[in-house]
């Protein structure tokens, strides 16, 4: 019963290949010589010189990275607060609207998003750009905010929180000192998924921005409307190499978190 | 008055940010285009009072709807986006069930590696893993490079701005959000209600069937419309990969905005889009709720 | 000063440390506590029995804050509590599943209640150590909850919840999820550690045993009403009810109609047999519905028909042998099933009789209790 059925090695071993090697083959021909980019001309660096001259890039990597840091900060505490109020607040008036907005937004066409959003933004502000960005990430980022830290909270003993309210502390000591603490790794993942949520929009970002606030989807967008450019691909490789990097680390961290604490509680029921 | 507090922040934020906003697209759909500065007319001008808002309602029309069925581009952009989408979905929930299955028959300790490779590339940009299908699809691509090594075929087919690499774009994309929920339905399922199927006579086949299956229901519903409802709109992978002969509304409403700044048009768009997709969305939704209500 | 018995709810003068007053708590249609009077007073163990969702923890909640009665007022030494957020009450709890904050190591878990009340920092350090040595756990205090064993984690929960000295301390299930050798060492330790200190103790539990063991006196509750409140040995040797008397302990319940002379009681229970006999301070009118209540232990077993007020003949059917002691299952002609305990005092071989024999069983006029509900 442990072992896999030959059917199950199969579907995951073509399920693996299908989602991997798209990619694989992404990286495999960044490092292609030839401008030509299906046709293999030998093991260069060269796209990865040429992007690193390429101030437009990095500029737009740069305003990238403002967005989705403020962005994300943004939709973290909105989110935090919303899945409190999500699991927390019992019944109150419009219930109902708030979980439907909260989870609306997860499936809504982001060309829908998008044009509502600058509509609402155009009377409102003079000029769009990164600000107006941001809002419209962390208005989005916040629902996956709020689903990822529900999802902790749920299953929060809350007995925790009424033995800090037992013990006098106010309500917001209660948060602040026992359940932040404890709920800490889903806020976390919630701002990463924020930060990546924001990092990738393509749609959104073009609708809701404005002069001279460009960011990397829309330069790499404008890049691979005309076709394949090995440029893009090298840019592809680093930010894949990053991702994986980082969530490799965070999930053997993780993992080496949990065997510590198995161990030790093992330990403890021998004392 | 903490509690109201607490809740009046994140209500507040998305009645501006995600309510208001419909309201403003619904109330654009209905007036005329206009060349000025916004590009739409009426104005709402509240200096003239109560008379103002009057005027304002008198003017507001179905014009813009009425346009949209006399060009027989949308409904068929409408028609095409839903059959696209409906399709990958299906694609989609192939691929992803077994492989959601042999993920959970998995013995524990490799689960949560398993678990990370489909999310992986969840984590990297939704732009850079559609791009990367067009280095493989178009004529020169790598698929058809490999095909006619192998001596399958003797001329490129021609995937790359199809239908067919829509549907690839669509089932690549979107599958980890049809194993994730799966996976979780499955991963619950106790084996032991195999084991006792089969004790009473069920075949293995069988035993999948009216136990697996069932159980797994809700997963594959939430599964479906993850996928279903963000395809119906999608903009990135037509463009990219459809071609010009592939029409899909995100598509259409797209350059509505962008290349001919009809504002009330692409608003109207966006109105049936959206009618379109409320009957899922609500479905979907009750689905979410009942499965956090049998959590509790 | 003359050693008397500490019974304070016999003295009238004495003032109660809490008195709930006609306190009724609904939740929707559901009523979880019905009309509840009842006063505990300073430095009792005071112990609230009953099966689960009797109201017996809403009880506990409404004194900590997190329930407000609907109906009703809650004194704290003669001030109505309503108004008092939890974190205000002079009153700590130790929670079931005792809600050790698990980021926070032992120390800091204890300390935790003093931190917020502004302490400065020699006064928690030495009230944490007291702490730390009345509950043995010096050696662990740098330890996260995750790394103490299930006695230890309960220890440290007694311990935060008693760091505040608090005028009232409330126990919900303290020992529920300890196994029963550690509950029955632990027992003592908790009355030990009352003693000690001087706090008054409320303890929630559906463990009869627990509290008959631990408490000064036990509330009795069922569907959100107090069915008697006394001390332990009067709940098992005068329970007031039907109800009560099965609940603590094993027991015989007899049903028949009353004919009362005196404090004599003769009790018609089934055709063809001779009265029960019994004694009681209630009065019964004639050919009221009764129920006699005998413990086990009360009822002697033997072969030969004894002297004695009553005696009844039956067929042991089954015998559970429990080292020191037997129960014997007894079923009488009318097909009901006794229980009677008798002393091995004699080797198992030497016994005279065994199953399917016919014996008699017998106890004395005073041996029962006679119910009227």
């Amino acid at each position: 019963m442990k072992r896999l059925s030959w059917f199950n090695v199969t579907s995951l071993t073509f399920g693996f290949a299908f989602l991997y090697l798209p990619m694989v083959i992404l990286v495999i021909y960044s490092f292609n010589s030839s401008k030509l980019v299906t046709v293999w001309a030998g093991f260069s660096t060269r796209w990865y010189g040429e992007l690193l001259q390429n101030d437009q890039m990095l500029d737009a990597a740069w305003v990238t990275i403002r967005v989705a840091l403020a962005s994300a900060t943004l939709a973290t505490i909105l989110g935090t607060l919303a899945a409190y109020v999500l699991v927390r607040s019992g019944r109150f008036l419009g219930r109902t609207l708030f979980g439907g907005m909260i989870y609306a937004p997860l499936v809504m066409p982001e060309v829908i998003t998008g044009l509502s959003l600058f509509l609402l933004f155009k009377p409102i502000f003079n000029q769009l750009g990164i600000h107006t960005i941001i809002l419209a990430h962390a208005t989005f980022s916040m629902c996956y905010a709020s689903v990822v830290v529900s999802s902790r909270l749920v299953s929060f003993d809350r007995s925790l929180e009424e033995a800090a309210l037992d013990l006098g502390a106010t309500p917001f000591e209660a948060f602040r000192l026992v359940t932040l603490p404890i709920i800490a790794p889903a806020v976390i993942s919630a701002w990463l998924l924020s930060f990546t949520l924001s990092l990738d929009d393509l749609v959104i970002a073009s609708f809701t921005t404005g002069p001279g606030a460009t960011t990397l989807p829309m330069k790499i967008w404008s890049a691979v409307r005309l076709g394949v450019s090995p440029e893009i691909n090298a840019l592809s490789t680093i930010m894949i190499g990053i991702v994986t990097i980082g969530v490799i680390t965070a999930s053997l961290a993780s993992k080496r978190a949990a065997v510590r604490r198995a161990g030790e509680e093992r330990a403890a029921v021998r004392t | 008055m903490r509690r109201l507090v607490v809740i009046a922040i994140p209500y507040l934020w998305l009645i501006a940010l995600f309510l208001i906003p419909f309201v403003i697209v619904l109330k654009i759909a209905l007036s005329d285009t206009a060349l000025a500065i916004p590009p739409y007319m009426p104005q709402f001008d509240i200096s003239a009072g109560w008379q103002g808002i009057r005027d304002f309602f008198s003017q507001l029309d179905f014009e813009n709807f009425v346009f949209l069925t006399t060009d027989d581009l949308y409904w068929k952009a409408y028609l095409s986006s839903v059959q696209i989408a409906a399709i990958s979905t299906f694609c989609t929930l192939l691929i992803g069930f077994p492989i959601a299955y042999g993920m959970a028959r998995a013995p524990e300790e490799w689960r949560p590696t398993l678990m990370m490779l489909v999310i992986l590339p969840f984590w990297t940009s939704f732009l850079i893993r559609v791009y990367a299908w067009v280095g493989i699809l178009s004529n020169e691509g790598v698929l058809n490079q490999f095909l006619m090594a192998l001596g399958l075929i003797d001329s490129p087919l021609q995937i790359l701005n199809t239908p067919t690499a829509v549907y690839i774009g669509i089932t690549y994309t979107y599958l980890p959000f049809m194993i994730l929920p799966i996976y979780a339905a499955l991963e619950r399922l106790d084996g032991a209600l195999l084991e006792a199927a089969e004790d009473l006579g069920c075949s293995r086949l069988t035993a999948f069937w009216l136990i697996t299956v069932p159980l797994a229901r809700n997963g594959i519903i939430a599964g479906c419309f993850l996928v279903f409802i963000p395809a119906v709109g999608e903009f990135v992978i037509p463009s990219l990969l459809g071609g010009s002969r592939t029409l899909m509304i995100g598509k259409v409403l797209w350059e509505e905005f962008f290349s001919n700044r009809d504002w009330p048009v692409a608003s109207a768009v966006a109105v049936i889009l959206l009618l379109i997709l409320v009957i899922p969305i609500a479905l979907f939704q009750r689905n979410e709720q009942k499965q956090r209500e049998a959590e509790e | 000063m003359p050693q008397t018995v500490f019974a304070p709810w016999d003295d009238p003068n004495e003032k109660p440390l809490i008195r709930f007053q006609n306190v009724t708590k609904r939740f929707g249609d559901f009523t979880a506590i019905d009309d509840i009077s009842l006063d505990i007073y300073t430095r009792e163990f005071f112990a609230l029995l009953g099966p689960s969702g009797c109201g017996k923890t809403t009880l506990m909640r409404m004194l900590a804050g997190f329930e407000t009665p609907t109906e009703g007022t809650i004194l704290l030494s003669g001030q109505d509590i309503a108004p008092v957020p939890p974190n205000k009450r002079a009153v700590n709890m130790m929670f079931q599943s005792y809600a050790l904050f698990p980021h926070l190591s032992v120390w800091e878990n204890i300390a935790f209640g003093l931190k917020r009340e502004g302490k400065d920092k020699g006064t928690i350090e030495t009230r944490v150590a007291e702490m730390l040595k009345l509950t043995r756990l010096e050696k662990f205090k740098h330890r996260k909850p995750h790394q103490i064993s299930g006695g230890q984690r309960q220890r440290v929960a007694l311990a935060r919840s008693l760091a505040k000295a608090p005028k009232l301390l409330l126990l919900d299930e303290p020992l529920g999820a300890l196994d029963r050798k550690l509950r029955e060492e632990t027992q003592f330790e908790l009355m030990d550690i009352q003693e000690k200190t001087g706090t008054t103790f409320v303890i929630v539990t559906h463990d009869q045993e627990e509290a008959m063991t631990v408490a000064s006196r036990v509330a009795v509750m069922d569907e959100g009403k107090l069915m008697q409140v006394a001390t332990p040995d009067r709940i098992y040797e005068t329970p007031n009810s039907v109800y009560v008397a099965d609940f603590i302990g094993d027991v015989n319940i007899f049903e028949g109609r009353a004919h009362q002379t005196g404090d004599k009681v003769q009790m018609i229970w089934a055709d063809g047999q001779p009265p029960l006999s019994c004694t009681t301070s209630k009065n019964f009118s004639l050919d009221q519905k009764c129920w006699l209540a005998i413990r086990p232990e009360k009822i002697a077993i033997s072969a030969e028909r004894p002297q004695a007020a009553n005696t009844v003949r039956g067929k042991v059917i089954d015998i559970a042998y429990l080292g020191n002691i037997s129960t014997y299952h007894v079923a009488l002609p009318s097909g009901q099933m006794i229980k009677a305990q008798a002393a091995n005092t004699r080797r198992i071989e030497r016994r005279t009789f065994t199953w399917e024999d016919e014996v008699w069983l017998s106890w004395t006029d005073t041996a029962g209790v006679l119910l009227d509900r």
